[in-house]
């Protein structure tokens, strides 16, 4: 093996330093979050020991419960029209010869990824306030239209890359041994899409239960979602209850992401 | 609702009427079918105005280097394309128009194309269902595929636990459980290894020979296309060259392409001398006159090309008496036969096969000096 070795970026001196380093800016800030969530004292600061009382006490508040429910009932919904919407937008740009305009139809469909969120609420805010003298209704419809919307680019990238990688052939096939399109599309496209339509769901589910900015503007009186529902606790008096609650919501986002990871590499 | 929209796919009668009741019908008419693809400066015609009839229980082969529109032609049977022009009828019928899924034709695809989520089984059924037949039925049915292409064993197993060469009997097997009236198949051993190409290419024609069904093979491989077809199509740049059996094609190529694309030939110039009916008397630069075969169109006088098969030269000592004559250039001896590469005394390049049987016992050495002498039906005149 007398060959020159090609550049190896880890081999240079300092890289593990700074590995290390970005790892530890990264992680340390969470790990002291979720060990302060078992603090036996009243404080974010000060240790006292090890207890499960701040759990219980989250669990038992029935604001939590309420902010709990509801996030979870936007972001279900929430995902789920994203998921449908981003299904068929998917399939619209993929399943098509190219043609000029399509470039600028992805970043249509990707529009929340590059519009700052705070113009998005504000503009989401002035709108639903119309409508809302308009029609008199003030429930949690606005909020689950306001994070499907920013949902379906999340839903969308997992479904696309799929479909890209889907053998059109087998489309072709399956209409050749008289499938018309509906039933292509039922039984060989959708099945072969269900992993990206599920990672799909569920990273919009994540994205979701996480937001604050645009959840902040659009809420009407006594509609917090657990994030708002926190944001609100620590303009108050703070407790170790916030960072149960984190604790918590991390431990969910982490199993909901591995379950995401397992589902993709099974298919892929 | 599955079945409802399918008035036209009917791939109805018992394989063994169909054998005996239609013996000599076209299956397929493709009458002056054009296809170009893109618009404006970027267009491309692929089929440039074909005309074809493939016979009822026929196996007909499209072949042709890639390009030439063979699979184009194909896809236009199948319906995964539609003509610019022209009409494709089956059985009379014009279905040039008409969606995939209301063809009663099925495709064997080069990639095969198996459905990933299904079993082997539920492949091979996965058409009778889309045709809304009866549970028993289907069962029963890709019982008898499962065994025609002997993979009973293999019914429950996942597409990707097979390998290559039951991946495509299982293609097979899908696609004639629905008894189309025609078969197409794009190349579909080509992704096989060398000796299960050869078992599948005799397993093919058997299978042709068993069901009854026509089957329209797309292939770029000369020696395919003469091993198993009843007739073949040869297509070069969106047109089709010449159509006939492997033996009119190989013996009586009738254009420069075709004799050049199937086998090895030598090519001479000569004039036309004399004709009568399909064959001619031609002479060579050389003077010498020879026989030749004639197809239409060629007037005494036409300067024209001799297409001349290796194996139908005879290499011989010099001599005055001999058609052409040359020196040896290079010389290949591959068991069975000697390949002799000669250069003529005009200059051109010239190859004779011989077969090395005991009492040949000739002996020539690169450099010497040797005569060439043609069978009366060796030399053949070509459409240029």
């Amino acid at each position: 093996m007398a060959r020159k070795r090609a550049f190896d970026l880890r081999n240079q001196t300092g890289f593990a330093t700074v590995a290390m380093f970005t790892f530890f800016m990264l992680y340390l800030p969470m790990a002291a979050l979720v060990v302060y969530a078992f603090n036996a004292g009243n404080s974010m600061a000060i240790w006292e020991g090890v207890s499960l009382r701040w759990f219980y006490s989250a669990a038992s508040n029935e604001r939590v419960q309420d902010a709990a429910l509801r996030s979870v009932i936007i972001a279900a919904c929430a995902a789920s029209v994203a998921s449908i919407a981003a299904t068929m937008a998917a399939i619209a740009t993929t399943r098509t010869k190219p043609y000029p305009g399509l470039t600028f139809k992805y970043a249509f469909i990707n529009q929340p990824l590059m519009v700052p969120e705070i113009v998005t609420a504000v503009a989401l805010l002035i709108v639903f306030s119309r409508i809302k003298v308009w029609t008199g209704y003030s429930g949690i419809g606005y909020l689950i239209a306001a994070h499907s919307a920013f949902c379906i680019p999340f839903a969308y990238l997992p479904i696309r890359a799929r479909l890209e990688n889907m053998n059109l052939t087998l489309e072709q096939a399956a209409a050749d041994l008289y499938a018309t399109p509906w039933l292509v599309f039922r039984r060989i496209t959708l099945p072969l899409l269900r992993p990206g339509i599920i990672a799909g769901f569920m990273l919009a589910f994540v994205i979701s239960l996480d937001d604050v900015v645009i959840t902040e503007f659009v809420k009407s009186g006594g509609q917090d979602t657990l994030p708002t529902y926190m944001l609100g606790q620590l303009r108050r008096a703070t407790t170790p209850e916030v960072n149960a609650i984190a604790t918590v919501f991390l431990l969910f986002s982490v199993l909901l992401v591995t379950a995401f990871f397992f589902i993709n590499r099974r298919k892929a | 609702m599955r079945g409802t929209a399918l008035p036209q796919a009917q791939p109805a009668e018992e394989w063994g009427v169909c054998v005996s009741e239609s013996a000599g019908r076209n299956a397929i008419d493709v009458r002056g079918v054009r296809k170009v693809f893109g618009s404006g400066d970027g267009q491309v015609t692929a089929l440039d105005t074909v005309s074809v009839s493939i016979r009822e229980n026929e196996f007909f082969t499209l072949l042709g280097p890639s390009g030439c529109g063979k699979t184009t032609l194909l896809r236009l049977i199948a319906g995964f394309e539609f003509p610019t022009d022209g009409q494709i009828m089956l059985h009379g019928e014009d279905i040039a128009l008409l969606p995939p899924f209301r063809r009663p034709v099925n495709t064997v695809f080069q990639s095969y194309a198996l459905f990933p989520h299904m079993t082997v089984a539920e492949n091979i059924a996965f058409g009778l269902e889309m045709l809304g037949k009866s549970r028993s039925e289907i069962d029963g049915r890709t019982a008898d595929m499962l065994k025609l292409v002997q993979m009973e064993e293999l019914a429950k197993r996942k597409t990707s636990e097979i390998s290559g060469g039951q991946q495509q009997r299982v293609a097979l097997a899908r696609a004639l459980a629905p008894q189309p009236k025609v078969l197409l198949l794009d190349e579909p051993l080509s992704a096989l290894d060398y000796k299960l190409r050869k078992e599948m290419q005799l397993e093919l024609k058997q299978l042709q020979h068993e069901t009854g069904i026509t089957f329209i093979f797309v292939t770029h491989d000369q020696e395919e296309a003469l091993t198993m077809s009843d007739r073949i199509a040869v297509m070069s740049t969106g047109k089709i060259l010449q159509v006939g059996s492997p033996h009119d094609i190989y013996e009586h190529p009738a254009e420069r392409f075709v004799a050049g694309f199937i086998g090895e030939t030598n090519f001479l110039d000569a004039e036309v001398v004399a004709t009568s009916a399909g064959s001619a008397t031609v002479k060579l630069p050389s003077g010498k006159q020879i026989p030749a075969g004639l197809p239409e169109g060629f007037q005494p006088g036409s300067r024209v090309s001799l297409a001349v098969r290796p194996e139908r030269a005879q290499i011989v000592a010099a001599d005055a008496d001999a058609t052409l004559a040359g020196v040896i250039d290079n010389l290949v001896y591959l068991g069975t036969d000697t390949h002799f590469h000669l250069r003529l005394d005009g200059g051109e390049a010239f190859i004779v096969r011989q077969q090395n049987s005991s009492g040949s016992g000739i002996n020539f050495a690169t450099g010497d000096r040797v005569g060439v002498i043609l069978g009366d039906d060796a030399a053949q005149i070509l459409k240029d």
